[in-house]
């Protein structure tokens, strides 16, 4: 723990699955394989040759990609050694689905129950996702391809189908444009202080294993003694030079199959709206936090966001709530907002020690009440979904006929602590119906049952500047949760050693 | 204004009583290591001023972790605690619990060493409690009857208040004067109440002041003292620092489990966790004054909704067990526990190192206030592995977390006051 890493030592991006550094977005075509072994012999031959794409940036891109992700169950049906299992992180051991506890923390109850899901509890949790990406009208001769190759070793579960959405959600809203920069160069400093501004760049040990996260820590994952890598696959700790890493360059994966409920997102919202097509918008843009273009209700301040904006369209991601601190431009439990509060370790004021020291102590009344969240850097995700179905065209066009066609998102994030990041922001910060002191849950994911004490969830404020809040009571459920897995996506090197490891 | 305080009452589990001990406490709940109010055994919900209660085994699972000090493991017995939060001296909440709850508790204390049937309950049980080292109150003065009654006066403002534009400040004042005769008429109806604070009792100011001033005139006498013994003692605990053994390991899934099945059943959550101080006089001295000074702080600082930066702990304390071989924290606080540890880890790490890294196996500190808690990982399983499952658990305001408990004073605040400036009659509107 106290050795301090050499700076800037460089990641071996040969070594790490291409997904964490991009999102494929000119290979419009995807789809996600959802597999458990048949036969474990032939399931570890495949994986010893999967033609996995990495990180390392070609040109010109490549025209197809493909991706190996494993699950905790996956790991035990590969025949990996127990003790190793045993060492990734409680929650990926455990499993998304695992029990009712965490079906609560997460929000997966009623409609959502996993008792419910399609995929990913008890019989139906996958062993291995092979995400497949590829240039459009060349994804079935890809996909046949694998699937041949799969066959001895793999039965497949699910076919998770993608559209190509255009960088659009099945709501309708620009999707994908917050995203954490990650410290490929490792410029930032490792060390444990605090950041009294809103910073967009986090640690490469954020989302990826084996290198300092933003405490200044190497997350825990499986490490061993050399002698269990005899043929020396793995790279060696950073932390602990002596010992195999199997956790470095790979990182958690995130996966769940959420149906949008289009017709009923906008119907809901034409009522509410009483008919008025001006409101109905405005009121989505504040469930949203973004108008469907993706521009932010909170202006940008001016002031420039550190890695906030290093493409156009980056610049919609160059924002914070600081000039809004009551939610007046943007509601407070705008879906955005929640997901990403965009806030420092301390609340704003002087940056002097004094003034750092008495808001430290709490004696700043006014600091305070911006603090019940805090610390965003902490909890940022690396977000990698596609969507689903028909998307928000169709989905409209066919408003009365009812026609039911499944859309929405297949949810992926990427993190090095599943805890940590995605399992507190969707249950502190989007399931959790007090976030910031609101009692409401998030607009869109919400799903809507009382509080204990009978408090009803299913609002949403939306502040005015001179009066009452303005609030819509009475929302249904819009997203549902279809199934969902916890995965390792593993460097490489591990993935090779996975495969002949036992 | 009426005081809150909040008491603790151990006594040992008799051997081989534990399991039927454990039976009993089960049907007092409605959901997992949820008390339901009315339950036939202690039904806390006819308790008016209890705030929060909880009955817990304490049984120390890392009692063998002093090994790691050269200490031989010690046989330290298992214990029930029985722990309320209430409004009012302790000794007037325990004497009420035990005259109308009597047959339930004597039922649960039938589980103990020494409990006489027949005898006097109320001195019994008297006689099992134990002091408070520290003692923190979210709001010194708010009573679970104002919880409750500006709960109801908030759901009723909020139901009523027109949600429109308003075309002027001075239409502010104008909507706030007809809310204000709405309440009237509901007080009036017996709809609402709104019942003024009792007079806060002499007593208990008289005694605030002198511990304000009794404290910091010891420390002075004492300064000559520490100021010749400093030197000595930072070398003392930075070797003490610098060697004393961590003990992390990731706490045992089913136990994890466990402990999580008895969470997130309502917008609050309860802690409770019980670790052994390191061995020597050093530790004990220095967590004993850093206890004090805590509960100093808690007492005439910390008084007004916040503990530091922490905004969401309603009660907690810290007590020492067994001639302060052990310690018991206990917490009752809002939102799920790994948003409560971060909250912990990100705003008063340095906090969490004064109070709690003279317990074996804390993550290593520099300074007592540095490092130690800001190891994520090791603070994480540490605080997990030492905590234990609070087989029941009472909170008189279900769904409501201290944000709403604040605004909602707030709200009665701008009600009650006699006139306000246009910009106040906004502001308070916007708190509906």
């Amino acid at each position: 723990m106290n050795a301090i890493p050499s700076q800037g030592r460089s990641v071996k991006l040969d070594d790490v699955q291409g997904l964490v550094r991009f999102g494929y977005k000119h290979l419009t075509e995807a789809s996600f394989l959802l597999l458990r072994v048949k036969d474990p012999a032939a399931a570890r031959a495949w994986l010893a040759r999967a033609p996995v794409t990495s990180a390392v940036k070609t040109d010109p891109p490549p025209e197809t990609a493909l991706q190996v992700a494993v699950t905790s169950e996956g790991l035990r049906a590969l025949e990996v050694a127990p003790d190793l299992c045993a060492e990734f992180s409680a929650e990926f051991v455990a499993g998304m689905a695992s029990d009712a506890a965490r079906a609560r923390r997460l929000g997966d109850v009623g409609a959502s129950d996993p008792g419910k899901w399609l995929w990913g509890a008890g019989e139906r949790v996958p062993h291995v996702a092979v995400l497949l990406y590829a240039r459009a009208g060349q994804l079935a001769a890809w996909e046949q391809e694998i699937e041949t190759q799969c066959a001895a070793g793999f039965v497949r579960i699910e076919r998770l189908s993608t559209s190509d959405m255009r960088g659009v959600e099945p709501f309708g809203f620009a999707d994908g444009i917050s995203q954490p920069e990650v410290d490929w160069e490792r410029t930032r400093p490792v060390r444990d202080r605090d950041q009294l501004e809103y910073n967009n760049v986090s640690c490469l040990g954020e989302f990826l294993l084996g290198y300092p996260n933003e405490y200044g820590l190497y997350t825990p994952r499986p490490l061993m003694v050399p002698q269990r890598d005899p043929d020396a696959l793995l790279p060696s700790a950073e932390d602990a030079p002596d010992q195999a890493d199997l956790g470095r360059n790979g990182c958690y994966l995130v996966l769940r199959q959420l149906r949008q409920d289009v017709q009923g997102f906008w119907r809901e919202l034409d009522r509410q709206a009483e008919g008025d097509a001006d409101l109905r918008e405005r009121l989505a843009a504040a469930m949203v936090g973004r108008t469907k273009p993706g521009e932010p209700l909170a202006a940008p301040s001016g002031e420039s966001v550190a890695g906030g904006a290093s493409t156009p369209r980056s610049k919609l991601n160059d924002f914070t709530y600081q000039a809004d601190p009551r939610g007046v431009r943007c509601p407070l439990g705008a879906h955005i907002r929640r997901t990403n509060p965009r806030n420092a370790d301390l609340p704003p004021g002087g940056r002097g020690l004094l003034s750092r020291l008495w808001r430290m102590l709490g004696f700043d009344a006014a600091a305070l009440e911006q603090d019940l969240v805090a610390s965003t850097r902490f909890h940022r995700l690396l977000r990698r979904g596609r969507g689903f179905g028909a998307g928000v065209a169709t989905a409209l066009s066919a408003t009365e006929s009812s026609s039911g066609a499944d859309t929405g998102l297949h949810f992926i994030c990427l993190a090095a602590n599943i805890k940590r990041q995605f399992e507190f922001v969707q249950s502190a910060w989007l399931i959790g119906s007090k976030f910031a002191g609101l009692t409401e849950s998030d607009p869109l994911l919400g799903h809507r049952l009382p509080d204990p004490g009978d408090s009803p969830t299913d609002g949403f404020s939306i502040p005015q500047a001179d009066g009452p809040d303005r609030r819509l009571t009475g929302l249904p459920q819009f997203v549902t949760v279809l199934g969902g897995a916890y995965f390792f996506l593993p460097g490489i090197r591990a993935l090779r050693y996975l495969a002949t490891a036992r | 204004m009426t005081p809150q305080s909040q008491f603790m009452v151990v006594a040992r589990v008799t051997l081989g009583r534990e399991r039927s001990l454990r039976e009993l406490l089960e049907t007092m709940n409605s959901k997992p290591g949820m008390a339901d109010p009315a339950n036939a055994v202690l039904p806390f919900g006819q308790f008016e001023r209890l705030h929060f209660a909880r009955l817990a085994v304490l049984d120390d699972p890392t009692v063998g972790d002093i090994e790691a000090h050269g200490v031989p493991r010690p046989s330290l017995p298992v214990y029930l605690a029985f722990i309320g939060s209430c409004d009012g001296p302790a000794n007037e909440c325990i004497k009420d619990l035990a005259q109308r709850a009597e047959t339930g508790l004597r039922r649960i204390f039938m589980h103990c060493d020494g409990f006489d049937a027949q005898g006097d309950l109320v001195a019994w049980v008297q006689a099992h409690q134990r002091p408070l080292a520290a003692n923190y109150i979210n709001w010194v003065g708010r009573s679970v009857r104002q919880v409750k009654e500006e709960s109801a006066l908030r759901r009723a403002l909020a139901a009523k208040v027109p949600r429109v534009s308003l075309a002027s400040a001075a239409q502010a004042q104008q909507l706030r004067r007809a809310l204000i005769d709405f309440v009237d008429a509901e007080v009036s109806a017996g709809r609402l109440g709104l019942t003024p604070p009792d007079p806060t009792p002499l007593r208990w100011q008289i005694a605030k002041l002198l511990h304000l001033v009794a404290i910091p005139l010891v420390g002075l006498i004492l300064l000559p003292l520490l100021i010749i013994l400093a030197p000595f003692l930072i070398f003392t605990l930075r070797a003490k620092e610098r060697s004393d053994a961590e003990i992390f390991p990731p706490p045992d899934r089913a136990v994890l489990l466990e402990l999580q099945h008895l969470e997130d059943h309502d917008v609050s959550n309860q802690y409770t966790a019980i670790g052994s101080l390191k061995p020597g006089s050093f530790r004990r001295w220095l967590a004993t004054v850093l206890l004090v000074l805590i509960d100093y702080t808690a007492r005439h600082i910390f008084t007004r909704g916040f503990l530091a930066r922490v905004q969401t702990i309603h009660f907690a304390f810290w007590a020492f067990l067994d001639d302060k071989r052990r310690l018991v924290f206990t917490s009752n606080y809002d939102g799920g526990h790994e948003a409560y540890m971060d909250d912990f880890i990100n705003k008063v790490a340095w906090g969490l190192n004064l109070a709690f890294s003279h317990g074996v196996g804390w993550p290593r500190t520099r300074w007592l206030v540095a490092r130690g808690a800001r190891i994520e990982n090791r603070f994480k399983h540490f605080q997990r592995r030492h905590q234990l499952p609070t087989q029941v658990w009472y909170k008189a305001y279900p769904g409501l977390t201290l944000a709403d408990l604040k605004r909602n004073q707030r709200i009665r605040e701008g009600l009650e006051r006699a006139s306000v400036t246009d910009a106040q009659a906004q502001a308070w509107l916007r708190l509906l």
